[in-house]
């Protein structure tokens, strides 16, 4: 699955995009987060306030609790403010 | 017509809006998005704007077919900037065509409120400083974006 972060949460992790194979387990974005979230710094201070992040599946948005069934591409970042 | 475009060039306004108004439209209305020239009271040197890549292209699209659907628009266009703008600079143009007034302003604020919080872009301020800071997401817009569900059809 090809994982993708923007704006504050790409300089957070310090890349823009990583591959990644979920667990079993991870059966959505929350997952997905908690598991990333489990590998330590820098992705556990990038995932401590999930009420300011926002996802994508396969470039829609979704809620952290949509199943990811069988999407290529997640996204993560903080709410959008073009304009 | 519909025109959706992410671009890192100028807008050409008058010409975006001539050639909006070539089907036969009685009305053209737009909005243009500007950066300013101070945030919180201090002075800017520059935003810089970032977009997901195809995500953008499909939000707005989506967004363009939706005024569309919901008026009667003989056209509609979506220019949005990306990359470093100074103060003074356009960001966004977003317009639309109608053969009477009522639907393209109605039309125009739609697609500005609804692209605010539709639309996968975020803006980093350049303070004249030399410090930065990432805009925050206010719950202004995310109201006006709302009151469009609300007015209906």
């Amino acid at each position: 699955m090809r994982v993708l972060y923007f704006a504050s949460l790409r300089e957070a992790i310090g890349q823009g995009e990583e591959e990644l194979t979920p667990p079993p387990s991870a059966t959505t974005p929350r997952d997905l987060i908690a598991h990333l979230a489990a590998r330590g710094a820098p992705y556990s201070a990038a995932f401590s306030d999930l009420a300011c992040l926002r996802c994508a599946l396969d470039q829609e948005f979704c809620t952290l609790d949509t199943p990811l069934g069988a999407a290529r591409e997640i996204a993560f970042f903080p709410p959008v403010t073009g304009g | 017509m519909r025109r959706v475009l992410v671009q890192q060039a100028p807008i050409d306004i008058t010409a975006e809006l001539e050639a909006l108004g070539q089907n036969g439209a009685g009305a053209v209305a737009s909005f243009t998005g500007l950066v300013r020239a101070t945030a919180n009271g201090h002075p800017l040197a520059a935003l810089r704007l970032e977009h997901y890549p195809g995500m953008t292209e499909r939000a707005l699209t989506r967004l363009a077919k939706a005024a569309q659907t919901r008026w009667d628009l003989s056209g509609c266009t979506i220019i949005h900037r990306i990359g470093r703008l100074t103060p003074g600079e356009t960001i966004v143009l977003a317009a639309a065509a109608s053969r009477h007034r009522a639907a393209a302003l109605a039309a125009t604020g739609f697609l500005i409120d609804r692209l605010k919080t539709g639309a996968p872009f975020w803006k980093a301020e350049e303070f004249t400083d030399g410090t930065t800071a990432w805009v925050r997401a206010r719950a202004e817009d995310e109201a006006a974006a709302a009151t469009w569900d609300e007015i209906g059809g």
